[in-house]
């Protein structure tokens, strides 16, 4: 784990060169670096079906990173499309939550920080889906129709972890405490989004979706006979682009291919 | 030229690859057909974001098209409104029932979170029994889900509700 993201949040008055890209970048970034660490279970799930579940979840939210990159380098106009955002960036241009990034770990860690991030995910394509930024919109309704059977998906299985045997208990309660800290970075608030709210008309109140979040995950870790992490200390980083050491070995595996055979089509 | 509903005709032929009974019309992803001249410009809505199936599609869309003489194909993508299987008519249902891919239920109404399944039983396509139960949500492509019928023990899948 590297230190600098204990970083306090970028004060809001600094300015950002194009703060709607920016904005584009962080949601397309958390999907894309999770996307992918789910699929890096590929061939590894637990059982079979839960094998194909981690694929086609993968495969959802590689499709909505999709959609927000293509979206991201058209607001750009550099001529960046979703491909180039995704495959000939370095780690420090990522703006992905450092929660995202977290090594797979055994089938706890992935199943709570799926959850996690769910439940963050539903919460905030509900509110962008109402959004009066007409592509963020389209883009926030589709996905949210699909986020909505991850969430189910990833708060079953919390539920069946946490109250399951001693040792998925145990394994589960671990996971939590130790993907807790990353949490608080989800619902920052900073110049970025400042801006978006004025220039787009993007405006998401932080404070409301975290009490909803809270209310979600508190109900689903209480079902799953868990308890709530109290540690206040938050990791943060990742949306200006500090990040932990383990994203660069990931976009390393990612990128490889494109950047071995540039402009390739099969 | 072809009119708007000979190109409908031709659409009507082109069927979704993953689930070869049904057509890209009846699927309802084909939002518009529009002809200027010699072009003629397909809207069509991706079903899910992630679906592999949709080059494929746009592909046969084009080589249907060009094969009963349209040279200048156009196919565009949009995501709002986004796809619904409320959009999937009567006939496909049934259609995908002999096929034996449950039909989807009633989408949930958009805007709402809610963490259990509101659907009680799927209909086993193969006996009709109501006695089923959940496998898993994600099955061999993104629109399915995996069930079992308790009834006559066969596995099956559902085109699941979006």
């Amino acid at each position: 784990m590297t230190e600098p993201s204990f970083q306090v949040a970028a004060p809001r008055s600094t300015p950002v060169a194009n703060p709607l890209f920016e904005y584009l970048l962080r949601m397309g970034d958390d999907r894309l670096v999770l996307g992918h660490r789910l699929s890096e279970w590929c061939g590894h799930g637990p059982i079979l079906e839960e094998d194909i579940a981690l694929s086609n979840i993968a495969l959802d939210l590689i499709g909505h990173a999709s959609s927000l990159l293509a979206l991201a380098g058209e607001v750009e106009g550099q001529g960046r499309d979703a491909d180039k955002l995704a495959y000939f960036r370095d780690a420090v241009a990522f703006r992905n939550a450092l929660l995202v990034e977290v090594p797979n770990g055994d089938f706890a860690v992935t199943m709570v920080r799926q959850f996690l991030f769910d439940a963050y995910s539903v919460l905030l394509l509900d509110a962008l889906s109402r959004c009066e930024h007409e592509g963020l919109a389209a883009v926030a309704a589709k996905s949210l129709k699909e986020d909505k059977y991850h969430l189910r998906h990833s708060s079953e299985w919390v539920v069946r972890l946490g109250d399951g045997t001693a040792e998925s208990h145990e394994r589960a309660q671990k996971a939590l405490d130790s993907l807790w800290r990353y949490t608080g970075e989800l619902f920052d608030h900073d110049a970025v989004d400042d801006a978006v709210a004025a220039e787009a008309f993007i405006a998401i109140d932080h404070d409301a979706l975290h009490s909803l979040w809270l209310t979600m995950v508190k109900d689903v870790v209480h079902r799953a006979t868990l308890t709530l992490p109290t540690d206040p200390a938050m990791r943060r980083g990742g949306r200006r682009g500090f990040h932990t050491e383990s994203l660069g070995h990931m976009l390393a595996t990612m990128q490889i291919v494109a950047r071995s055979h540039p402009g390739a089509s099969w | 030229m072809l009119s708007p509903d000979e190109v409908y005709g031709v659409l009507n032929t082109v069927m979704d690859p993953e689930v070869p009974v049904i057509s890209v019309v009846e699927l309802g992803i084909v939002r518009d057909v529009a002809i200027q001249n010699d072009a003629v410009t397909i809207t069509i809505t991706p079903t899910y974001s992630g679906c592999p199936a949709m080059r494929e599609i746009e592909a046969d869309i084009r080589t249907a098209l060009v094969a009963r003489g349209v040279h200048d194909v156009n196919v565009k993508l949009v995501l709002s409104p986004a796809w619904t299987t409320d959009w999937i008519g009567p006939d496909a249902r049934e259609k995908l029932r002999a096929y034996g891919i449950a039909p989807p239920g009633r989408a949930e109404p958009q805007g709402l979170i809610t963490l259990t399944r509101s659907r009680v039983a799927v209909q086993c396509p193969f006996c009709g029994s109501n006695d089923t139960r959940l496998q898993s949500e994600f099955g061999s492509t993104a629109c399915k889900a995996i069930h079992v019928c308790n009834s006559c023990r066969q596995p099956f899948d559902e085109f699941k509700a979006l």
